[in-house]
């Protein structure tokens, strides 16, 4: 790492062209060379790039992987989800801080490790896990974390920590992850037999119109969790009147405890990209980006070099597969440690360079997305069904699944069950049918969807995966009949607190409100009253909040008011006596104390 | 007035509006007042504080961003949307330090005068008692964070109606705030005297120095009529 110096920060910004929408990178690149954003580099930025300072700032603050402190060479980034606290997270992190002789959030005494917490990094079937810079960690044990600061210590080199590497292409000389795969059961879409580049070629020789229709045909939807027909979504970008038009790939994948698109990209990426191809020849884009979050950073080169081969080959690049007027090519865009940046419309704010905001809609991406231009942005898995749909027909894919929902869901299944991992199943079938699957007949609670789905009981196993009954993102988090189900909610509205951009007042201030409350429950500082605050509360946070984060930020606690609210009412006892109950008589006279010097003689 | 119309709904009422108004803007020239502080004249619509929700056909949506369309039935003063908006104008008042009884902008303020409009007299969520700062750095100006609601009214003013970039976002969720556009504070930045951004700060929190109580308490903006009155008054039939 270099001393501060001018040059370079100039050196960079005029590598990628001076562009004000490039800040992102540009801020990573100074980072990576002084290990921070110091105060002299954002105005320097800021002259470079034509923007306010207050601009750069903006940007640097927002993202958790970004700081404009010094911080060590080495930032142990302990992964800190549900999951990972349930397999151990106190007990690694415990042995971290003694072997670095620091409490989380602080670097060594040396300055050359920092440790810190961060929200899911998608390693929830191989937890406890952690990132050290961009290398990956899994599985971690207490002995491992000594191994590992004696090691950082000993050669300071992070990959040198990874000592047996994961299967598949997790062991390609380009990634070198620990990382597995865990792919359990294997569909006839993502996980299908198939010949490369066929669906480029039958898309390629159809109109861009016809493919529309075909992915219309195939009833594909989101997969995200929102679950928009792609089809239409594409129908909308293509008839948005303009000469540029981009498709955008949402590989922001934070929701805590999904999993899939990781294995996605790590195994199928080229399945992907053609799925991105299909797109961009549907709506008449030039260039897709591929948002991919920070914490995936180490399979970058991997897909990097997947580009490369397929500009080699043709399929990227001009004239496309010899198709006169099709020029698409694809970049990466990394993430810098933000969830929100899931949302379709604040991954457009970052990857334009700014903060990740939620942009007002309307207009939708669709109307003006990157840079003011059509955007469809659509998600790993639903890129890559794209693929298929074209490769083996819109019929072929629209007769899996059940009635209302067509094709295959990948699920990540993570918790107290004994198969954790990745499943490609059909929709249509039982939650029961699927956790009997998983090893996890005795579960006592599901997570469906992440922490912004729902907490649903065995009276409601019996429901049906898809989007008409249960939708889910993704995620399936299994909770045992041993676990504190409000110690979950707690953990999850942390999460929220943590991960609200703060654009809106219900999300910035609601969440805050909504977590200390549920502690006061926990506490057993509550009456039933309780109850009735925390679903005004709830519902306020949900209806007005501006973007899905905040509209779904209530979720952990309206459905297990539902669907466990016993818990609740067991932690709560009546106020006869009339008292303020969370009210704590010593807390409110500590800051009084300290200015008289004394403690109080009464309290 | 041959330009197309659109007609539509609020709370049972019918208004005409321009198809390329948002509903706040059409409902405003109606004589309608949807409660709002982000909101204002003259600055493009941002949608953050949310207290002008609406529910249009049954779906939430910020009556300040969202446009007008035919036929579309608003619903804004339900004892439902009320309640929110009362939450939401209590959670702005417990997320930082508003001491109404010595703030210099009492009477002229407008979370003060939502908190009246809607009943509200004292909030129901806990205080939270933020330890924020001020910046008293320049000569003519300063910001108290402790007053600050994060509507973004000074950032837009000084942009757009300024022609300056001197305010702008930092930090995200609980940790966002305003800052200046210099790392040394309010003094650093362009920002003067003669600038729009303080007068159109809604709170107390962007202010020009020495003028505090030129206007008695009793005299002030809000203290004869509730906040909304001149669009309420601006009826025409």
């Amino acid at each position: 790492m270099t001393a501060y110096n001018e040059t370079i920060v100039k050196d960079i910004c005029r590598r990628f062209g001076n562009e004000r929408s490039r800040m992102m990178d540009v801020v990573k690149e100074v980072q990576t060379s002084f290990g921070h954003v110091p105060n002299e580099a954002m105005d320097a930025i800021a002259r470079a790039l034509s923007c306010p300072r207050v601009e750069v700032q903006s940007l640097v603050s927002f993202y958790a992987f970004l700081t404009e402190r010094p911080k060590g060479n080495i930032i142990i980034r302990l992964c800190d989800d549900v999951i990972d606290r349930m397999q151990g997270f106190d007990r690694i992190a415990d042995a971290f801080k003694e072997e670095l002789g620091i409490g989380i959030g602080e670097t060594t005494t040396d300055g050359k490790i920092t440790l810190e917490a961060t929200p899911c990094i998608g390693m929830c079937d191989q937890a406890p896990a952690a990132l050290i810079n961009d290398v990956i960690v899994t599985n971690l044990t207490k002995d491992a974390a000594r191994e590992i600061v004696a090691g950082l210590r000993e050669h300071g080199d992070p990959q040198r920590l990874v000592k047996r590497l994961g299967d598949g292409n997790n062991a390609h000389e380009l990634v070198r992850a620990m990382v597995v795969n865990n792919v359990r059961r294997k569909g006839d879409v993502i996980f299908g037999e198939g010949k490369p580049s066929d669906g480029l070629k039958n898309a390629l020789a159809m109109s861009p119109v016809e493919v529309i229709r075909a992915v219309k045909t195939s009833r594909l939807r989101g997969r995200g969790g929102a679950g928009f027909p792609t089809g239409i979504k594409w129908e909308f970008t293509r008839a948005a009147k303009d000469e540029t038009r981009y498709v955008i790939c949402n590989a922001d994948e934070g929701e805590p405890g999904t999993f899939k698109d990781r294995v996605i990209l790590t195994e199928k990426a080229d399945l992907l990209f053609e799925g991105m191809t299909i797109a961009g020849y549907a709506i008449g884009a030039q260039a897709g980006i591929l948002y991919l979050r920070a914490e995936y950073v180490y399979l970058r080169p991997y897909l990097e070099h997947a580009l490369a081969e397929r500009r080699k080959s043709g399929l990227l690049g001009n004239k496309i597969l010899g198709h006169a007027g099709f020029n698409y090519d694809i970049r990466i865009q990394m993430g810098a440690g933000a969830y929100i940046c899931g949302e379709e419309t604040s991954l457009i704010s970052s990857a334009e360079g700014f903060r990740g905001d939620p942009k007002t809609r309307p207009p939708f991406p669709a109307q003006k997305g990157y840079m003011g231009h059509p955007s469809a942005v659509n998600n790993v898995e639903t890129l890559c069904c794209v693929t298929r749909i074209l490769e083996r027909g819109a019929g072929w894919y629209a007769q899996m699944g059940s009635n209302g929902t067509s094709g295959t869901k990948l699920l990540s299944v993570s918790g107290d069950c004994k198969i954790p991992g990745v499943y490609e199943i059909p929709f249509g079938i039982t939650l029961k049918e699927f956790l009997a699957m998983a090893g996890a007949e005795d579960a006592a609670a599901v997570q469906v969807g992440g922490p912004s789905g729902q907490m649903v009981g065995p009276a409601e196993f019996n429901r049906i995966i898809c989007y008409d009954d249960l939708a889910t993102g993704g995620a399936i988090m299994v909770f045992g009949p041993q676990r504190d189900l409000l110690w979950v909610v707690s953990r999850f509205m942390e999460f929220f607190v943590e991960e609200s951009c703060g654009y809106c007042t219900p999300c910035r201030v609601g969440n805050v409100l909504l977590r200390r409350k549920i502690e006061e429950v926990r506490a057993g500082k509550c009456d039933p009253a309780a109850i009735a605050y925390l679903e005004d509360l709830g519902q306020t946070v949900k209806i007005a909040s501006r973007c899905g984060l905040g509209q779904t930020s209530a979720n952990p606690v309206l459905t297990t008011l539902k669907n466990f609210r016993p818990l609740y009412t067991a932690r709560m006892k009546e106020n006869e006596a009339g008292m303020q109950m969370t009210f704590d008589i010593s807390a409110a006279v500590r800051d009084a104390e300290i200015i008289a010097g004394r403690k109080s003689a009464n309290f | 007035m041959n330009e197309k119309t659109v007609t539509f709904i609020v709370d049972g009422k019918e208004i005409k509006a321009r198809p390329e108004q948002t509903i706040m803007k059409a409902c405003d020239e109606a004589g309608v007042y949807i409660p709002r502080l982000c909101a204002f004249k003259d600055l493009s619509p941002f949608g953050s504080c949310r207290v002008c929700t609406v529910k249009v056909n049954g779906r939430p949506q910020a009556a300040c961003t969202q446009p007008v369309g035919e036929g579309i039935v608003v619903e804004s003063q339900t004892a439902e949307i009320q309640q929110i908006r009362r939450n939401i104008i209590d959670m702005l008042f417990v997320e930082g330090n508003h001491f109404c009884m010595f703030c210099e902008k009492s009477g002229n303020c407008e979370l003060q005068a939502m908190a009246y409009r809607l009943g509200i007299l004292a909030p129901k969520f806990p205080y939270m008692f933020p330890v924020r700062g001020v910046d008293a750095s320049h000569p003519d100006i300063f910001i108290d964070w402790n007053r600050c609601i994060l509507c973004a009214r000074c950032i837009r003013t000084s942009c757009e109606i300024d022609g300056k970039n001197a305010y702008g976002f930092i930090g995200r969720g609980p940790h966002k705030r305003v800052a200046t556009n210099s790392s040394a504070g309010l003094k650093g930045t362009d920002a003067d005297v003669s600038d729009k951004a303080p007068a159109n700060c809604p709170v107390g929190s962007l202010m020009y120095k020495r003028i505090g109580y030129a206007v008695p308490i009793g005299c002030r903006l809000y203290d004869k009529n509730p906040i909304g009155s001149d669009i309420e008054m601006k009826k025409t039939t």
